[in-house]
């Protein structure tokens, strides 16, 4: 009720309307119902990951070694680039704040000015977002796909590091090629070819003897299991595919279902910024043009505002759940 | 317009002279536990991975905690629910909060229940 700014004329007749029993605004209200309908929605993705995770305990990916990349930088960073981004957004919501507080103490330039820091942070945030997604499609080493639909990854025997197809497979000359629209049959196409066909996989695995297979299951250390030379042989002769990346069907990390709730959760959080930062820029301008200095008051700030931290608090419960838990 | 801010945190033990102090405060305490949660992520101290409540890593609990700390301050200090009615702002946290411990009690449950359907019946998924 404190912060409420008063946007009409206060009546005191209960049944009349005018009153406000809960002191907030028409458009304060509409707001909060908003956003606590959209965060249900939210808890029902985390909850239905959490359903997935749950099914798959022993199998999930390991967020740390799938998520170990930072622009511009070689090497094995795990977490450090989702922190950053999480510590962008939290800033962002900071600023955001502080325009609220400008805007109530009716100090256009200063509202002018952290809005636009805020519009700078959640454009920071969504190319991040959008950076991580490319990074993670992309791929890092490749694996192999068991009839199962399981995922083969490699190790070398003796440094324990992970080992890229490219560091083993075999070249063999073919001439299978990615069939294209106008080849072959009118209208038929087929999506890219990986890098290495199956075969040079093998062929390369075969003749290799440090290259051992890591499968999907968690070991009692909560590690990936190992497997040793002689199990890894038997086991390749399960692969059918070479997968490279991530997408809704197929993914090298693991499980399927982490890259699909990975699509879908960070995209849908990442369309709210999106969206956020569009009405923020409409607000900004207003702002810019006087409208809220005429009306008298800075509400519709406020309002962005709780949207702008709402999207904050959706990150944090995404980031702990997604790279953290 | 004056605009009264309730400008304590932690039940009263911090108290900043404005608001936008207060804003401040805030941002450090969250930075402060984001730092700690990113830490114990790379780290991953033995004693808290090795040992499990409630058929959970500590480690994992902690990180739950932290993130309902952190939303709370969030909510409570920037979307500032500090300052508005008590009656708005139960209204606005225990319905989220009772719904989705129910979504997550039975999704959870009935997940561990097709885990060991999975685990111990006739079926193999894993090949």
């Amino acid at each position: 009720m404190d912060t409420t700014i008063s946007t009409g004329a206060e009546e005191e007749s209960v049944w009349g309307g005018g009153n406000r029993p809960l002191g907030a605004s028409y458009g304060k209200l509409m707001m909060w119902f908003f956003i606590v309908s959209d965060a249900l929605t939210f808890s029902g993705f985390l909850a239905s990951y959490g359903f997935s995770r749950f099914k798959f305990i022993e199998t999930w990916p390991i967020a740390d070694e799938v998520f170990t990349h930072v622009p511009f930088i070689h090497g094995n960073f795990p977490m450090y680039y989702v922190a950053f981004m999480t510590f962008i957004l939290i800033m962002s919501s900071v600023t955001m704040v502080l325009a609220v507080d400008a805007g109530h103490r009716m100090m256009k330039n200063k509202v002018i000015l952290y809005m636009f820091l805020t519009i700078i942070g959640g454009a920071i945030f969504v190319g991040s977002q959008a950076w991580e997604w490319a990074t993670f499609i992309k791929g890092d080493y490749g694996a192999l796909e068991t009839k199962g639909g399981r995922i083969l990854q490699f190790v070398q025997a003796d440094t324990g590091q992970r080992a890229a197809l490219a560091d083993f497979a075999q070249v063999i000359p073919s001439e299978r090629e990615t069939l294209q629209r106008n080849d072959g049959v009118w209208f038929s196409s087929e999506s890219s070819l990986p890098s290495y066909s199956l075969e040079e996989v093998k062929q390369g695995f075969l003749s290799n003897p440090n290259i051992l297979i890591r499968t999907e299951t968690l070991n009692a250390e909560g590690e990936k299991t190992l497997l040793t030379r002689e199990e890894s042989l038997a086991k390749i002769k399960d692969a059918t595919l070479v997968v490279e990346g991530a997408n809704l069907i197929r993914n090298e990390y693991g499980s399927r279902l982490f890259a699909d709730f990975f699509f879908f959760i960070t995209g849908f959080h990442g369309f709210h910024v999106f969206s956020g930062v569009v009405i923020n820029v409409i607000i900004f301008f207003n702002i810019i043009l006087g409208t809220y200095e005429r009306r008298g008051h800075y509400e519709m700030v406020e309002k962005v505002g709780l949207y702008w931290h709402f999207v904050d608090l959706v990150w944090v419960f995404v980031f702990t759940f997604f790279y953290l838990v | 317009m004056a605009h009264e801010h309730k400008l304590a945190i932690f039940r009263g033990t911090l108290k900043f002279k404005s608001n936008t102090q207060k804003i401040w405060g805030v941002l450090i305490f969250l930075s402060i536990v984001t730092t700690v949660e990113v830490a114990l992520g790379i780290t991953k101290p033995e004693i808290l991975t090795g040992n499990t409540l409630i058929g959970m890593k500590l480690l994992n609990w902690i990180f739950i905690i932290l993130t309902l700390v952190k939303a709370y301050y969030i909510a409570w200090d920037f979307m500032h629910l500090r300052d508005e009615k008590s009656s708005l702002r139960r209204a606005i946290v225990w319905t989220p909060i009772f719904l989705v411990s129910y979504l997550i009690f039975i999704l959870l449950f009935e997940a561990d229940y097709i885990y060991n359907v999975f685990k111990d019946g006739y079926l193999q998924w894993n090949f």
